[in-house]
């Protein structure tokens, strides 16, 4: 069966005006994601592929181009139904973690509950937090984590939602080696289940997690190729441990 | 979002600011609390002289020499002298006939001057009336008797002493039969008047009771009343009595239809009225002012709310970025700011109602028939006020928030 592609993304450019200066940071981004993919795109710093994942994930609208979402058109839609789209089938993880201060770990993930429709029960929260291995720590307040943690509760947050695609923008990009595994295990797990994931990198390695390496640089796709031995985090971690 | 869930997020928000939340929220507090102070002393004034009045008899009717706007105060209140009202007026009144609704009369003039017994001696206040004195006002001297028609007629030198001037003078000895001086005059003293307190606004225990004509002729060297009372049967029958009265001293003054009166009548209950519609007046007015302060206290509330908003720039980003609507923030921070000026307002009921009380116990205890009155509705009007403020100064903060981008919130450093 001929599915839609998830995401399909036509002629996309972004630009960036501010009074002086127009600064293009996307050229003509043509892309189709499917259904389960783990997609990388990796560049240099700079090469818009933070832009590009906030486009993909409904934060930002694209200057030109056309966006298809389950083949639907996303420039038709208001900005409350973007935000509904972002509750509810999308799970976003941030390179600064961005938990809120002084809340507990359950309550952080707790957060896009807050704003669901849907009627999600609180045991999904505690699902999200023990499916990242925190549920011993789901009481402590944020500030009391490391690093590591906190970025597999911001993971857990971004599951709680059941969304059918998680972006996750650098997400080891502030961790020691033995965090970052852990994370990329996580993914990739996710990913087994069924979990688009769009990851964010710039590191090669980092990226060979992944089954599809999309590069730009300069804001245009220069390479698009699947990965032929993908790194699994899970036997890595075996070897550390 | 549901609502529950908006009001935990508004109050964790506050209680980790504590203490700037407290300050933002004391202008709130004093706001609410001076309306409430205000508002409750001025209706404990209020009682306070209403009881007063309320003291000398509601069936009392009083005249004022002079004459006065309809509702007005009467002249003697600013002072004038006015010498029209003369004994015969009022014993006048005494006419089945004419004024079949009076049942008695009395009438005062007043004067101060040193009062001496032996080596003890103050300086205290006289007023001269009539045997009918006791009648009208209903009162039983303690000890002795009270002056009769013919030494009241008789200029005779007898005196009634009040409760204090009795102790001032005499302390425990036995002062009925002894000769005191008034103005250098010589007085018997006949009788002693019980504790009677404050009422008509004069310490009733600090005055001695002569016969009118002693007074007017003897002390005083004048021959009019500056005030009478005239008791009536019943209440209902103010209006029917003030004519009458008005009739009979028309007619002895030999005015003329259309010429004005001399003289102004007042029934006890429109005097009532009048006090209250000045204290109300104040009242409302000073309350008005307390609660431009809940504006101020508005404005504070506002600067707190923008400095909220950007330090938490980045949890704003966030939360629409995990699909918070714009309304959600919206509604976030107005809760935010309502749960903080209504706290502000709930506390400043407390502090308001504490001191107000605070007020009237110190009333009491100073011997004042001062009642402590809460009026719901201040409670009510000032808690709203409260609310409306956090409403209107919350909105702009509120849509600022809310129209945040959510990628430039999350990026703000
Ligand atoms: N709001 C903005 N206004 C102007 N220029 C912007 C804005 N946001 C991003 N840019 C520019 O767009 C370009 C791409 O930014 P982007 O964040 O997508 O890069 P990136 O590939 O994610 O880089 P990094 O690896 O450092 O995160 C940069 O040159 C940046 O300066
Ligand atoms: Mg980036």
């Amino acid at each position: 069966m001929a599915e839609k592609p998830l995401i399909k993304l036509i002629n996309i450019c972004k630009e960036y005006a501010n009074e002086e200066v127009v600064t293009k940071v996307l050229f003509d981004i043509n892309l189709e994601l499917q259904k389960g993919e783990f997609v990388a795109i990796m560049g240099p710093s700079g090469s818009g592929k933070s832009t590009l994942m906030h486009i993909m994930g409904f934060l930002e609208k694209p200057t030109s181009g056309e966006y298809y979402y389950k083949g639907k058109k996303i420039s038709d839609l208001t900005e409350d139904e973007l935000a509904g789209i972002r509750n509810q089938e999308v799970g976003f993880i941030f390179q600064a973690f961005n938990l809120l201060q002084r809340t507990s770990v359950y309550d952080n993930v707790r957060l896009p509950l807050v704003y669901s429709d849907k009627n999600i029960g609180d045991e999904a929260v505690e699902k999200a937090i023990k499916s990242v291995g925190l549920y011993h720590r789901k009481d402590n307040l944020s500030n009391q984590l490391s690093g590591g943690e906190k970025q597999r509760v911001a993971i857990a947050r971004s599951l709680v939602n059941q969304p059918e695609i998680i972006f996750a923008d650098e997400p080891t990009g502030n961790l020691d080696s033995k965090s970052g595994k852990q994370i990329m295990e996580i993914l990739q797990s996710l990913n087994e289940e069924g979990k688009t994931i769009v990851l964010v990198t710039h590191e090669k390695y980092t990226a060979e997690h992944a089954r599809r390496i999309i590069k730009i640089i300069d804001g245009k796709i220069v390479d698009d190729f699947k990965v032929k031995h993908q790194l699994l985090a899970k036997n890595e971690n075996d070897l550390t441990k | 979002m549901d609502f529950k869930t908006s009001i935990r997020i508004a109050f964790s928000g506050l209680k980790s600011k504590k203490t700037r939340t407290f300050l933002t929220m004391l202008g709130i507090i004093i706001g609410v609390a001076s309306v409430i102070i205000i508002i409750s002393v001025g209706a404990g004034a209020q009682s306070l002289i209403l009881n007063q009045v309320r003291g000398f008899g509601t069936d009392l009717i009083a005249i004022f020499p002079g004459a006065s706007e309809e509702k007005g105060p009467p002249p003697s209140v600013f002072g004038t002298v006015n010498t029209s009202l003369k004994n015969e007026d009022i014993d006048a009144l005494l006419d089945e006939r004419n004024a079949p609704h009076v049942l008695a009369v009395t009438y005062y003039v007043q004067g101060t001057g040193t009062m001496a017994w032996r080596n003890n001696q103050l300086d205290g206040t006289f007023v001269a009336t009539t045997a009918s004195y006791v009648d009208v006002h209903e009162r039983r001297v303690a000890i002795g008797r009270f002056f009769n028609e013919d030494e009241e007629k008789n200029m005779a030198r007898v005196a009634v002493l009040g409760h204090n001037v009795k102790k001032e003078l005499f302390e425990e000895l036995d002062p009925l039969g002894q000769t005191i001086k008034i103005k250098k005059q010589q007085f018997k003293v006949i009788g002693i008047m019980p504790e009677l307190g404050v009422q008509g606004f004069q310490n009733q225990d600090n005055l001695v009771l002569i016969p009118i004509t002693t007074g007017q002729k003897l002390l005083l060297g004048i021959d009019h009343v500056s005030l009478a009372r005239v008791k009536i049967d019943s209440n209902e029958n103010v209006d029917r009595a003030i004519e009458d009265i008005g009739a009979i001293l028309r007619d002895r003054h030999n005015l003329r239809a259309g010429e004005f009166d001399d003289f102004s009548i007042r029934a006890q209950t429109q005097s009532m009225e009048i006090f209250s519609s000045i204290t109300n007046s104040l009242t409302y007015f000073l309350a008005a002012i307390a609660a431009i302060s809940l504006l101020v206290g508005g404005i504070g509330i506002m600067n707190i709310m923008l400095i909220n908003i950007t330090e938490r720039t980045r949890e704003i980003g966030l939360c629409k970025a995990i699909g918070a609507k714009n309304k959600n923030i919206l509604n976030q921070f107005l809760f935010e700011t309502i749960a903080l000026t209504l706290s502000g307002g709930i506390l400043g009921v407390f502090v308001g109602v504490f001191f107000s009380w605070l007020v009237s116990f110190v009333a009491r205890y100073m011997g004042f028939d001062w009642d402590f009155i809460i009026s719901i509705l201040a409670i009510g009007l000032s808690c709203s006020i409260a609310i409306l403020v956090g409403l209107v100064f919350g909105i702009y903060p509120a849509y600022k928030a809310s129209k945040l981008n959510p990628i430039e919130a999350l990026q703000y450093e």
